[in-house]
């Protein structure tokens, strides 16, 4: 698809839009409908249109797979850490008001991060799925086949 | 943290710390450090559950409200006898299975995919242990997600021995996704009459409910479900398979805490959140749970007694004393549901030590064996076979043995709560279980052509014997585990 125009262009003037988009999702979480899995599936979706356009291995060069796996386990750490801090500021597992001085404040940013930590790992789960499905092929398969 | 933070949160620790450690586990390239890791994680979780246990030994029970919201809102973690015992039994095999996993898990798979592999065995020891833990219809199905999914990336790892590993891994995928989906449907009836998701709110709440229809509805599909995860005959039919061609390391962890979570959760849901309708729950247990437990017995026995693959052999006498541990809660007598815990307990480290010695066959061997491949092993590998025959004699319920306590337990109680035909079944079925490890014996101490000794690997039989002495300590001085799962059963039925 990369010879026609017509998507090249679109594509490019769509990438940026879609992660803003996501990002909108993202932080609009605290307050409304939105929040990390939404904002997860849209930004890889930006990702997921520049691979299809482009092409796999251009789709790679944007997130190789080692960044993949990284930001899989990172938003689980974030999420989890969040967790920890609680513990550590006296408060029980997950608990978000000593956080901050204020328990309001300390839910908020509870929130914000734990979704953030939610965002990164969904658009790490979608990227790696795409190109576990895309990027399999008949002939490799075949190969560790005949090991 | 202080260690006063630490005492404070077990509870979310037990569950928290494997949980956490599977992304560090998923990004370490070398094995080694995962290894080192899955070690950490479950071997703190075993710490953990070792202290929660002493705490509920004085008789106290308490909860855990995770992010500090106080249930029937939140979520909290219940830690009482029956919760402790098995998060307990549970956290200590599952560490044993991790000691053995460092040579036999990197024998069977490649060693790129070991951070992931021992990524997914974090998270099935957590995702388990949370399972056990909650004190939340939902969250209960969470867990349940978490474990599953894991487990079948286990069982699919053993792929690059045999492929037929993927087809395992699938079946349980598809079968467990059925059952975990039953689950959730009960939990959306139960909802929709009581508008709670609390454990112990919902035992209060439902007996007032007035549509007892949609109780009765929701309580099907939830223990429907559940018997699918705890692989009860005739919902069993993913259970065989996926042990016999999962990695034997992972084989071991499977058989030892997989199916004992869900045995737990089903006597969670029967006696804990629908205590209040005795008369739906006695017809449940009597006409169904006790027939089924009977029929996966005899069934297991008897396809065990024909099998020559020796994993698929002990799965289908997984079945079986799976079979063992759900008769005794249909017994619903506080002795019968103690031997449920009592077998739960034994039970886990008879299977988990008979799967690590055939792993450590498999491992030093170097392929999937059979039972005629097995000859003279018995004179190659005597450490090994030693071990492997006190599990299997413990399996049986010899005296002296861990599964001897189980045994009398269960008889015990069938014979206080006058089921005479159920204690004829029980013992006869005791002797078929003799027949097919009769016939294991028989071709390990089979004079066989070559007698070159193998080496055997301390890292290999270490653990194994770890479970074999506990199978004879256990027999010999059964009066914690008994003790513990006294507690337990009296929690359920208020010492009736």
């Amino acid at each position: 698809m990369r010879d026609n125009p017509i998507l090249r262009v679109t594509a490019k003037i769509l990438f940026a839009p879609i992660i803003i988009f996501g990002l909108y999702v993202q932080f609009h979480g605290d307050y409304g409908p939105g929040g990390g899995f939404q904002a997860g599936v849209i930004i890889a979706a930006a990702f997921i249109l520049h691979s299809l356009i482009f092409g796999l291995e251009a789709g790679r060069r944007l997130v190789p797979a080692w960044a993949n796996l990284a930001m899989l386990a990172f938003g689980v750490l974030i999420y989890g850490g969040v967790g920890v801090a609680g513990m550590m500021l006296d408060g029980l597992f997950l608990e978000y008001n000593v956080l901050s001085y204020d328990a309001s404040k300390g839910q908020h940013y509870g929130i914000l991060l734990v979704e953030f930590g939610v965002g990164l790992t969904v658009t790490g789960v979608m990227l790696a799925l795409f190109h576990a499905f895309a990027g399999f092929i008949e002939s490799d398969y075949a190969a560790t086949e005949d090991e | 943290m202080s260690l006063a933070q630490i005492i404070a949160n077990l509870p979310a620790l037990v569950v928290a710390i494997p949980l956490l450690l599977s992304p560090v586990a998923a990004m370490t390239p070398v094995a080694g450090l995962a290894w080192l890791l899955a070690v950490l994680g479950s071997g703190a979780a075993f710490l953990c559950a070792l202290l929660l246990q002493g705490a509920v030994t004085s008789g106290e029970s308490f909860s855990y409200f995770l992010g500090n919201w106080p249930p029937p809102w939140g979520i909290e973690f219940v830690v009482d006898a029956p919760s402790a015992f098995t998060v307990l039994v549970m956290s200590g095999l599952a560490f044993v299975a991790t000691l053995f996993a460092r040579t036999a898990l990197l024998a069977e798979i490649a060693e790129a995919d070991a951070g992931k592999a021992y990524a997914a065995w974090l998270l099935a020891c957590g995702g388990l242990s949370g399972l056990v833990m909650t004190g939340d219809a939902f969250n209960l199905f969470v867990f349940l997600e978490i474990s599953a999914l894991s487990s079948v990336i286990l069982i699919a790892l053993g792929a690059g021995r045999d492929r037929r590993a993927l087809i395992a891994g699938y079946n349980y995928l598809v079968i467990g996704a059925v059952g975990a989906t039953f689950y959730v449907i009960g939990v959306g009836f139960i909802y929709a009459v009581t508008g709670s998701l609390n454990m112990a709110d919902l035992a209060v709440r439902i007996p007032e409910v007035p549509q007892t229809t949609v109780v009765m509805v929701g309580f099907g599909f939830m223990m429907a479900g559940i018997l699918v995860k705890a692989a009860i005959f005739p919902v069993h039919v993913w259970l065989p398979a996926a042990y016999a061609f999962a990695p034997s390391a992972v084989s071991s962890l499977l058989a030892a805490i997989a199916t004992k979570a869900a045995l737990y959760v089903m006597a969670r849901i029967v006696f804990d959140i629908f205590a209040g309708m005795p008369e739906m729950i006695g017809f449940a247990l009597e006409f169904v749970l006790v027939p089924l437990a009977l029929g996966g017995i005899f069934i297991g026995t008897i396809l065990a007694i024909y099998e020559n693959d020796i994993k698929k052999l002990l799965a289908f006498s997984s079945v079986a004393q799976i079979g063992y541990i759900a008769l005794a809660f249909g017994v619903s007598t506080t002795a019968g549901i103690a031997a449920g815990f009592i077998h739960i307990g034994n039970h886990a480290l008879i299977k988990g030590g008979l799967f690590l010695a055939v792993g450590a066959y498999a491992v030093l061997l170097g392929r999937r064996i059979n039972l005629t491949q097995m000859a003279g092993l018995g004179r190659r590998m005597p450490i090994t076979t030693t071990a492997f025959l006190i599990c299997g004699l413990s399996l049986i319920g010899l005296p002296l043995t861990a599964g001897f306590i189980s045994k009398l337990y269960l008889v015990r109680a069938l014979l206080e709560a006058e089921m005479m035909i159920v204690v004829g079944l029980v013992l006869a079925s005791s002797a078929l279980s003799v027949a097919y490890l009769w016939k294991i014996v028989e071709v390990l101490w089979k004079p066989a052509a070559v007698i070159a000794p193998v080496r055997e690997a301390p890292a290999l039989y270490l653990p194994l014997w770890i479970l074999a002495l506990g199978n004879l300590w256990f027999g010999v001085a059964p009066a914690p585990l008994v003790d513990a799962a006294m507690r337990a059963a009296m929690q359920f039925t208020g010492g009736m």
